[in-house]
């Protein structure tokens, strides 16, 4: 039973997943769906993922606004760069190495996440000694501005909350 | 088409503009797929409609089959989580594909490996 | 009144999908690499999955919804696939 329901958290969300997809709320998808997410779990930790902690919850939701903000800002943005006229030598992009503190897996998995899914970001490459990420970016006005961003926009409250 | 008809003016402005700004993202991104010059450039193309076009959609679906069915319809959030979690790991494998096949091939202008030995994944 | 509203708007949001989709499948054919396929592949997939969720909306039915979502699982696991095998591909050769 304890290796079964050894992710709590991920079966549920597993069981929420299964009731969407049934559009029901009777007993017997609870049921059904219950077992499930217990299996679906339980396979799971045959991988045995490291142990996460989460730290300061709270800081969660202001976390996920954010990142809602900034999809919606750097989409505009990167919309207005293909669909304005190419001029030569107005825009350039490329490859920026940033240095990170955050050593928690859990945390850099969920600022690839971040980084990838804006717009204009795109998360490449991280070497686990040195603590560098490489990312390239569609518009790269100046590195030390993107390094500073990164740092204190994304890293900052991700290991806060995942340390 | 009938769908249409049952639905009040009020569901059907939102859900109208919520469409139509889906598929210009999505045009939008797939016009850039086109223009942009580069790989790697290309690459930022597609998150306009994988983030905020295909969201837009299925708010404008969730909307729309809500009113007219008069219940809660929700079951585009499955689409919504799956879309999330998916397209970051796509890009991300896709972008370390093309920066090995660059890197091997000794193309120019492709950043040098940041650690001498290869070394395994941030688990991700 | 708001079948018309929905009848156009959808009719012009389908037509920009599919305009999508064939700059996506442009694309495709253009390469010039197998990465560059590969991502446009991508595209193409996400685009299928939207305009089934707009003839979704214009016919009133949900069924296009599971194929929406087949679409994108499917999606997903063909771009991991692929480019698994562009990086590992490079090695045998």
């Amino acid at each position: 039973m304890r290796r079964l329901l050894s992710y709590p958290l991920l079966a549920l969300c597993f069981l929420l997943l299964w009731l969407l997809l049934q559009q029901s709320v009777s007993p017997g998808a609870i049921l059904l769906g219950a077992v499930l997410a217990a299996a679906g779990s339980g396979m799971l930790a045959v991988l045995m993922l490291p142990k996460g902690r989460l730290g300061r919850l709270r800081l969660v939701p202001g976390l996920l606004r954010d990142v809602l903000v900034e999809i919606v800002r750097s989409n505009n943005a990167v919309a207005r760069i293909i669909l304005q006229p190419r001029e030569p030598g107005a825009r350039r992009s490329g490859f920026v190495h940033i240095p990170l503190d955050m050593r928690n897996p859990y945390g850099l998995s969920a600022l690839a996440c971040i980084l990838t899914a804006t717009p204009g970001t795109v998360w490449v490459d991280y070497d686990a000694r040195g603590g560098t990420m490489l990312m390239h970016v569609l518009d790269m006005v100046d590195e030390e501005t993107w390094v500073r961003t990164i740092k204190q926009k994304w890293e900052r409250p991700l290991m806060e909350i995942f340390e | 088409m009938t769908g249409g008809a049952s639905v009040p003016l009020w569901a059907a402005l939102p859900v109208a503009l919520l469409v139509l700004l889906g598929a210009a993202l999505g045009l939008t991104g797939s016009i850039g797929l086109l223009r942009l010059r580069g790989f790697y450039e290309r690459l930022h193309a597609p998150t306009l409609a994988t983030t905020l076009g295909i969201g837009s959609i299925l708010l404008a679906s969730m909307l729309f089959f809500s009113v007219a069915q008069t219940r809660p319809v929700v079951h585009e959030v499955l689409i919504t989580v799956f879309v999330v979690i998916t397209t970051p790991v796509t890009l991300m494998l896709l972008a370390r594909a093309a920066l090995h096949r660059d890197r091997t091939e000794g193309s120019p202008g492709v950043p040098p490996p940041l650690a001498p030995a290869p070394d395994g994944d941030a688990g991700i | 009144m708001s079948a018309v509203v929905l009848g156009w708007s959808l009719l012009a949001a389908q037509l920009m999908l599919a305009l999508a989709m064939g700059c996506a499948t442009l694309r495709v054919l253009l390469g010039p690499r197998a990465q560059d396929r590969v991502l446009a592949l991508d595209t193409l997939y996400v685009n299928a999955a939207m305009l089934l969720l707009v003839f979704g909306i214009r016919t009133g039915t949900t069924h296009y919804f599971e194929a929406a979502l087949l679409i994108t699982l499917l999606g997903f696991v063909a771009t991991a696939a692929l480019s698994k095998f562009l990086m590992r591909g490079e090695v045998i050769e």
